[in-house]
């Protein structure tokens, strides 16, 4: 156990059911990801002290904020932690100086303004200090609710839907803006979301709820290689997301070039420069899987790997196969008979094809240079 | 003109509000924010006064003050006088008889806060003190403003439960209300009728001030 990790353990039959466990580092986001009424904000609102679970454990590091087993429950003003909620609950009758300032309570009278303002410049929101709520738009908002859970010095970052109620555009930058804040502060990040950008974008890991239990937890890579989570599949399409670096970047051909744990692959050409590391997406239904490397093709990316594990889903009729190439996992959507005429099994090589990926240049995950 | 009544109904009147508006914030807050058994049973005596004749109450109060009940006897071996008929008991049966007039506007204000707000306050690392302070209080303070000016002007207004409980002691217990009643008994028109515009005068200024003054709060948040 590391010296700040977040140790969670909540069990409750009512109002809703939960049954839940799970651990989160320093540096890592953690996503929970689930369709709505699975309990995903009750878990924040636990950690946080704002709901009290039949049974609990809250941990971070060696303190304890709340075990019901031996009737330790710190209130949530003792609890060190910056809460982003949904509708961003800002304080209507005060500036977004203010707000931030409010929740600088721990440091000295003299230092509070000056900590309220560094914090607005960190969000980009120094000209609109003495606005108050409802003088901003919905992603100002958000970024004054950003910068006051930040304000506390949280031990634990939790963040309820933070970009549900703005725009697809929006949206983007305040995701740059989070994972820019991420990567300036090391404490454990939890995201309750049901978008897969949010996923993509930002998470390390992912915890899947359903009906209040774990249905899946593990990291980003491996969760999205998984063949067999039908979940993840209505939710947001089946597709590995991963980590690579940007190898080479060739204007000439309009191409960038991208390394992974086990090949290369190549891009339309993109902004970007050597050394990047990228968040990669390559959705199952990109993928052709051939038996022998074909010729003549249009598209750059052909890999070399072995089936690892196969899927049928029962609702389709199609198969799910994953397949090994070098230490990465892909995952590729495809029809029983094609399972035939290929032969596919287990151990056998094949070749992916792979149409597109989508690319996002905000690496964001631990580990980072 | 009966300025004596004036000042007692003034004294009354800001007396009254002294009393309740501590009490209201506490009983209002409580009824906004918490749940607990009993909580109908203590909204409907809260708005009991509203709907009782205000002779009801009166008797009721009388019988709770007289010098047979615990109330009344404890009060005079402290102040060597019978609390019917005194100004103190008066403002006593005027706080009892305007705690709806201070509880409900005052409820509805805290009830107004979203619970989310509240939250994000303990999670900004405020005690429930500061919280109550710095975020619902200042967020409350209209309805406090309605509630207090509310109370004013209705105090300054009551009728039966003043001649119940107080009577007609110039000085004491004799208020604007009683004495334009006193003066129209008499055949005095005159001043009953100058009395009466007076008091209608300083209740559509307060009421007026009232208006104003959450008005503006309410600009100065918008």
């Amino acid at each position: 156990m590391t010296e700040r990790q977040l140790t969670v353990s909540l069990q409750q039959a009512a109002p809703i059911p939960l049954d839940v466990a799970f651990t989160c580092e320093p540096g890592q986001v953690l996503a929970i990801f689930g369709a709505s009424g699975s309990g995903k904000t009750t878990i924040l609102r636990s950690i946080a002290g704002l709901h009290h679970p039949a049974r609990a454990q809250v941990r971070v590091g060696h303190q304890i904020w709340c075990d019901t087993d031996t009737g330790v429950c710190l209130p949530p003003h003792r609890r060190a932690v910056g809460l982003v909620f949904q509708e961003y609950a800002l304080f209507p009758h005060l500036t977004a100086l203010g707000n931030v300032m409010a929740a600088s309570g721990h440091r000295p009278r003299s230092e509070r303004r000056a900590h309220a303002e560094a914090l607005l410049e960190r969000v980009h929101l120094t000209s609109l200090a003495s606005r108050r709520p409802q003088e901003l738009s919905g992603g100002e908002r958000q970024r004054v609710a950003l910068a006051r859970a930040l304000a506390r010095e949280p031990a634990v970052m939790l963040l309820d839907e933070p970009f549900a109620a703005v725009d697809r555009g929006v949206r983007r930058r305040l995701q740059d803006e989070v994972a820019a804040l991420r990567r300036a502060t090391t404490v454990p990040l939890i995201l309750v979301t049901h978008d897969v950008d949010d996923v993509v974008r930002l998470a390390s890991h992912v915890l899947v709820l359903e009906r209040g239990r774990v249905l899946a937890m593990d990291s980003v890579e491996r969760l999205t290689s998984r063949p067999d989570l039908s979940f993840l599949r209505e939710a947001f399409g089946l597709g590995s997301v991963f980590d690579a670096v940007v190898a080479d970047v060739d204007t000439e051909r309009r191409l960038l070039a991208l390394t992974f744990d086990g090949g290369r692959l190549l891009t339309p050409l993109r902004d970007s420069t050597p050394g990047t590391r990228v968040r990669v997406r390559v959705p199952a239904r990109e993928v052709i899987l051939a038996s022998a490397p074909p010729d003549g093709l249009s598209l750059h990316n052909v890999l070399a790997g072995t089936v690892a594990a196969m899927h049928e889903e029962t609702t389709t009729g199609q198969v799910v196969v994953q397949v090994a190439v070098g230490r990465l996992f892909l995952l590729a959507e495809v029809t029983r008979d094609a399972v035939q005429r290929l032969a596919l099994a287990p151990g056998r090589p094949v070749h992916a094809l792979i149409k597109s990926v989508s690319i996002d240049a905000h690496r964001t995950v631990d580990g980072e240079p | 003109m009966d300025w004596t009544a004036l000042g007692v109904s003034l004294r009354l009147g800001v007396g009254t509000v002294a009393i309740l508006l501590p009490f209201g914030i506490w009983l209002g807050r409580l009824l906004a924010v918490r749940q607990f058994r009993g909580k109908v049973l203590v909204e409907a005596l809260v708005t009991v006064p509203l709907v009782l004749p205000p002779t009801v109450l009166g008797f009721y109060l009388l019988v709770t003050f007289g010098a047979r009940s615990p109330l009344g006897q404890a009060f005079q071996a402290i102040a060597g006088q019978t609390l019917p008929f005194s100004f103190e008991g008066l403002l006593l049966a005027s706080a009892i008889a305007n705690i709806p007039f201070v509880v409900q506007p005052i409820q509805r204000g805290f009830e107004a806060i979203p619970g989310d707000i509240r939250d994000a306050a303990s999670c900004c690392g405020l005690t429930p003190w500061q919280c109550f302070r710095r975020i619902e209080l200042p967020l409350a303070w209209p309805s406090l403003l309605t509630a207090a000016m509310l109370t004013f002007a209705h105090t300054l207004g009551e009728f039966g439960v003043v001649l119940m409980v107080g009577g007609n002691l110039p000085g004491e217990t004799r208020t604007m209300s009683v004495a334009i009643y006193d003066r129209m008994q008499a055949f005095d028109d005159r001043s009953a009728g100058l009395m009466a515009a007076t008091l209608l005068l300083v209740a559509v200024v307060t009421l007026m001030t009232t208006t104003m003054l959450s008005r503006q709060v309410r600009r100065r948040r918008d």
